[in-house]
């Protein structure tokens, strides 16, 4: 008995040892290992820190410094400028004309959009090509409008020749600030539909059962479910498009041969040119300028978008 | 506003929906269909044939469209490196702090939706005096210009990758791995990497997307790249500026197709819509959802 109770108990007592001794490594490789983990962090705090971080903080501190270097709050002054003014003006009204046309038509189209099937035919069309329509078009929307209703566009000449319209009456305004109005709507429309769709996939199915078993029709479930509920995503995607609209560049860069009428221009004259308005750094004010519009429409957003997450757990 | 019969269905009735997306849709090929016409044109005695696109692809790299050849090849270099960048940078990075410092996550996340804050416009102003140090170190070859680029692409492929992290239980895997012995090593590319291949694929695809369509840095660093190139060609050939534009949107079109189906045989339709939807990725949820 007490041999088989030994033989029993031995084997235990000897994994016992083995045990601990094999959790040890373990747990020293461990403490071992969190030290050069934190190392692991250490190329993309680098990377994030030189790109991002140092030229975000030279754009926003040049903007503080005169001519020779020295501290000086001379181009923060010429912000009050009444050209510097009238340009952030016609960035806001472009910016915001056209997110709420986009908005307006791309929320029309994710209504269209609901109970499609989403791996469909339809849907992957529909996604890739806002896709591409809404971030990666940039120049070439501009020579898209360019073959459009440029001078010799399609629908110009077509316009022109079949029914004796003549758009550009009143001089040709394709190149200047209400030209950009259409490239915008083009690529705001389609960024509308990524972005809001989502959450009118968020709408419940139950939602609209309830509705239903209360005796509610189409019309109830829409007024007094569907856009209370979708209304702060549908101003925070609005929020977005304004951003969108606002820092774009490179359309207005391929399609204005002259002039600077919006915020992102006039600050590549001064980076090209450095005589806007006769001061050197101006684009550091100019860039923070618009960072400061950037990050108050991004925090209504994040704000917009955190209410809405309230409906979609 | 139809029926009741239907009025516990929230969807359009089919006379609505086509006649929404046939609308909008008509218009919106109208600029695309105009880029063709534009390009088949037949010069000053009217009429279409396919000489200005026959010019282009005979010529071949030695023919008078060169330049914008070369151009295509260097941000054909420029995706290629971009990609590079995000997969030694970002790539361990996320699986780092998704495994050892969840608590980083949110920080993680804000750091990598902040591009969309900061308009590249904004972020070339700074970038100037920081590359002027680049170039000094490593020459002004067209590449530097891909790390750059690798912020710019941060938000777009961050949201793709931690849509397949979060499907995946990568603590769970990666304990399972060690306990069978394997070492860091071995867990990274031989069991997370391939769990990880669709969230990598379409960030990579995404990455090639955005710096095929990248003008504004280029522009303003002064370096030659596809979009650039094409808006100088357009001043003396608008005709071939056209061809190449129309080409590369098809281009990214299939692309972001490709990603789609991808994305698709698996958890459907999340995870392509939300990875072309960098902006969607500011909400507070988004990492999850």
């Amino acid at each position: 008995m007490a041999d088989t109770l030994v033989s029993v108990v031995a084997p235990l007592e000897g994994v016992e040892p083995a045990a601990v001794q094999a959790r040890r490594p373990e747990s020293s490789r461990r403490a071992a290992f969190t030290v050069p983990s934190f190392l692991g962090l250490v190329p993309f705090a680098a990377y994030i820190l030189l790109f991002l971080g140092l030229p975000t903080a030279i754009a926003l501190f040049t903007g503080f410094l005169d001519g020779t270097g020295s501290f000086s709050l001379t181009n923060i002054e010429a912000l009050a400028d009444p050209l510097i003014v009238s340009t952030f003006g016609n960035s806001i009204g472009l910016s915001a004309l056209t997110a709420v046309i986009g908005s307006v038509v791309g929320a029309a189209c994710c209504y269209a959009l609901i109970g499609t099937n989403p791996t469909g035919l339809l849907r992957s069309v529909v996604d890739s090509a806002s896709g591409v329509l809404a971030q990666f078009g940039g120049v070439m929307l501009a020579f898209a409008f360019v073959a459009t209703i440029g001078i010799q566009g399609m629908v110009t000449v077509y316009l022109r020749d079949s029914l004796g319209i003549n758009i550009f009456a009143d001089g040709v305004w394709l190149y200047e600030l209400p030209g950009l109005i259409l490239p915008y709507i083009y690529f705001q429309v389609p960024l509308m539909i990524i972005t809001f769709l989502p959450a009118l996939e968020g709408l419940k199915p139950q939602w609209a059962e309830a509705n239903a078993s209360l005796g509610g029709s189409r019309a109830t479930y829409w007024w007094r479910i569907g856009i209370p509920v979708l209304t702060p995503s549908f101003l925070g995607c609005l929020l977005l498009l304004f951003a969108n609209a606002f820092s774009s560049f490179a359309t207005a860069a391929a399609l204005t041969s002259q002039g600077s009428q919006i915020v992102p221009l006039q600050i590549r004259s001064a980076l090209t040119s450095e005589t806007v308005l006769g001061r050197e750094n101006l684009a550091g004010a100019l860039a923070l300028g618009m960072i400061v519009v950037m990050v108050i429409v991004m925090t209504l957003y994040s704000l917009l978008m955190k209410r809405s997450a309230k409906w979609q757990r | 506003m139809s029926g009741q019969a239907k009025a516990f269905r929230p969807e359009p009735g089919a006379l609505t929906r086509w006649l929404i997306l046939g609308i909008v849709g008509l218009v919106f090929l109208v600029p695309i269909v105009a880029m063709g016409e534009f390009t088949l044109r037949r010069g000053l005695e009217g009429g279409y044939d396919f000489s200005r696109w026959i010019a282009v692809f005979s010529g071949g790299l030695t023919g008078e469209y060169k330049g914008v050849l070369t151009a295509l090849g260097n941000s054909v270099v420029l995706a290629i490196v971009t990609v590079a960048v995000m997969l030694v940078i970002l790539v361990p990075t996320m699986i780092l702090v998704q495994l050892r410092f969840p608590y980083l996550r949110r920080a993680m996340e804000f750091l990598c939706l902040l591009p969309i804050t900061i308009p590249a416009i904004v972020l070339v102003v700074g970038l100037a005096p920081v590359y002027s140090v680049i170039a000094k170190m490593f020459g002004s070859g067209v590449w530097t210009l891909s790390f750059a680029y690798g912020i710019i692409v941060l938000p777009y492929a961050y949201r793709a990758i931690q849509a397949n992290l979060s499907a995946i239980d990568v603590v769970t895997l990666s304990e399972a791995a060690r306990s069978l012995g394997a070492g860091w090593l071995t867990v990274l590319v031989r069991v997370l990497l391939p769990n990880l291949r669709r969230g990598i694929l379409s960030a990579s695809f995404i990455s090639v997307a955005v710096v095929l369509g990248e003008y504004t840095i280029a522009a303003l660093l002064n370096r030659v790249n596809l979009q650039t190139a094409l808006v100088i060609v357009s001043k003396s050939d608008p005709f071939v500026a056209v061809i190449f534009a129309l080409l590369a949107l098809v281009f990214a079109f299939f692309l972001l197709l490709a990603i789609g189906r991808v994305g698709a045989p698996r958890r459907s339709r999340r995870e392509p819509a939300a990875s072309i939807t960098a902006p969607a990725a500011v909400t507070p949820t988004g990492a999850s959802s």
